[in-house]
């Protein structure tokens, strides 16, 4: 049974359709990157998938009991967080948030749950430095660390890489294949054409208003050396 | 010193406005941290227009003041905090909304004739607080303080990263509207001794000042509460001691002393990093 599967769905952007009759199913361990220019709805359906924005119709429906507290999710960075006071430890550690409901302390799960991510990413050491004194590349690992400690199952990632030099992208791109081979399933938004082609996952490549293309990064690339859809899409 | 002590004791409303300011200033800090991270730092200055607005249209029409107040302050915390933004951006509705207010109770009160209460609502008399304030007051601070307490991890999640947290399945808007109601109760009951003008400085000082120097969630939140308290019982000292001027004014100047310090401190630390 697919993990999440996407039936006909239908989905607007300020009044305008961006996402037509779209079906696709994501299968349990997969990773699925999804491409696109601006304003071609990309944004609009991972907001679908995290229930945070309604279809106009069409159905998602998620499989094997995957909750909604077991999303791990990237947003994009926020305004709020530029000078916000919060340690490396407390914003990992709010990742365990929805699983509580109240009280000032962690309980010890939570703990470890948060300290397991940090020592996965890498950013144990930094667990009680000031989250805006950060590089945007240890910023981006601590939300990514907020998110594993959310969600054993399925990472959801808007531009994880935006704004990072190349090393720093590179090293975030290595942290998330780890963990799809750990057996993460990930959908990512990018635009890093380069990167999918060299992939193994699957790709879905978003129009104006319907995809352009689903399947593998295989595929997408032998498309790509015809000159078809990604010349058209640069 | 010891003179001051006795008068404490011997007159019953400056009892009353120590319990209450204090508790008030708590609260403020505790609520203003949320606020001023989350860019609303004016909300408390024009919730204090507007409940100056309920509060004399109460006065002149007769009704009890908090019961008028602090509904109409509820509303409009809740449509300022949640709404605001979608038409007229955030800073720009606080400005029209508070003005507005303030206008109107000016209004009010002026063709009612009685211009003791407006002194009294703008800047603030530790002789405004009856006992059934300081009542509503107690209740309503315990409320402020155990609701953050209580909902602390998920007031800062919320704050932080609200796209993550409605993703996981929390209800963020409810928070929002838990922080606007909250607000509204504290900035109604803390302006009878802040006045209408200076109660936004309890909201946002304490948390402005800490963020100076800490750089943790928790830390700031303890270091809030500190300068509050500091700040109002040093503040209210100074009232007593020098005679005639508002405790609102004072409580004022000896947050932006706090602030000062904090700033040099903070600087000093950067430059040595």
């Amino acid at each position: 049974m697919s993990m999440i599967k996407l039936e006909k769905i239908n989905m607007s952007y300020e009044g305008t359709r961006v996402i037509t009759d779209l079906s696709l199913s994501i299968d349990q361990g997969e990773y699925l990157y999804i491409v696109g220019e601006n304003g071609s709805g990309k944004t609009t359906l991972l907001k679908g998938l995290l229930r945070l924005k309604k279809l106009d119709s069409g159905e998602i429906i998620f499989g094997d009991g995957l909750k909604r507290s077991e999303i791990g999710y990237l947003p994009q960075k926020t305004e709020i967080q530029k000078d916000f006071p919060a340690s490396v430890r407390e914003v990992v550690r709010s990742g365990r948030i929805s699983r509580k409901r109240f009280g000032l302390f962690y309980s010890s799960s939570d703990k470890k749950a948060a300290k397991n991510a940090m020592e996965k990413l890498e950013i144990k050491n930094l667990s009680k430095k000031c989250y805006h004194d950060l590089s945007g590349g240890q910023q981006q690992r601590v939300l990514l660390a907020r998110a594993v400690c959310a969600s054993q199952k399925l990472l959801i990632l808007d531009e994880p890489v935006s704004g990072l030099d190349v090393s720093a992208a590179r090293e975030m791109y290595d942290i998330i294949d780890m963990l799809n081979r750990e057996g993460m399933t990930v959908i990512m938004i990018t635009h890093d054409i380069e990167r999918v082609i060299k992939s193994k996952g699957h790709v879905l490549h978003l129009g104006k208003s319907h995809a352009l293309f689903f399947g593998t990064c295989n595929e997408y690339k032998s498309m790509a050396a015809d000159g078809g859809l990604w010349e058209k899409s640069i | 010193m010891s003179e001051i002590i006795n008068t404490i004791i011997n007159y019953g409303f400056i009892t009353r406005a120590l319990i209450v300011g204090g508790m008030i200033s708590v609260c403020a800090a505790m609520l203003g941290i949320v606020l001023v991270l989350k860019r609303y730092s004016m909300i408390g200055d024009g919730l204090s227009h507007i409940s100056f607005g309920a509060l004399s249209f109460a006065t002149v029409m007769g009704f009890a003041p908090m019961k008028v107040a602090i509904p109409v302050v509820a509303i409009a915390a809740i449509i300022l905090l949640r709404l605001g933004g979608k038409r007229i951006k955030g800073d720009s509705l606080i400005a029209i909304i508070s003005s507005s207010a303030l206008a109107f109770g000016i209004m009010l009160i002026s063709l009612s004739g009685s211009s003791a209460d407006m002194n009294s609502y703008l800047i603030g008399s530790m002789y405004a607080i009856s006992e059934g304030d300081m009542l509503a007051a107690v209740v309503l601070c315990i409320c402020v303080i155990s609701s953050f307490i209580l909902l602390y991890n998920r007031i800062f999640a919320v704050t932080f990263d609200e796209e993550f947290c409605k993703a996981t399945g929390i209800n963020t808007g409810l928070y929002t509207t838990a922080i606007a109601v909250l607000t509204s109760v504290t900035v109604v009951i803390g302006m009878r001794l802040m006045g209408s003008l200076l109660i936004s400085a309890l909201i946002v000082f304490p948390a402005l000042s800490s963020m100076r120097i800490f750089k943790s969630f928790f830390s700031v939140t303890v270091s809030s509460i500190v300068i509050a308290a500091v700040s109002f019982l040093t503040g209210f000292m100074l009232t007593l001691i020098l005679d005639g001027i508002p405790t609102g004014a004072c409580i004022t100047i000896v947050n932006l002393a706090i602030f000062a310090i904090m700033a040099i401190i903070g600087a000093i630390r950067n430059m040595k990093k």
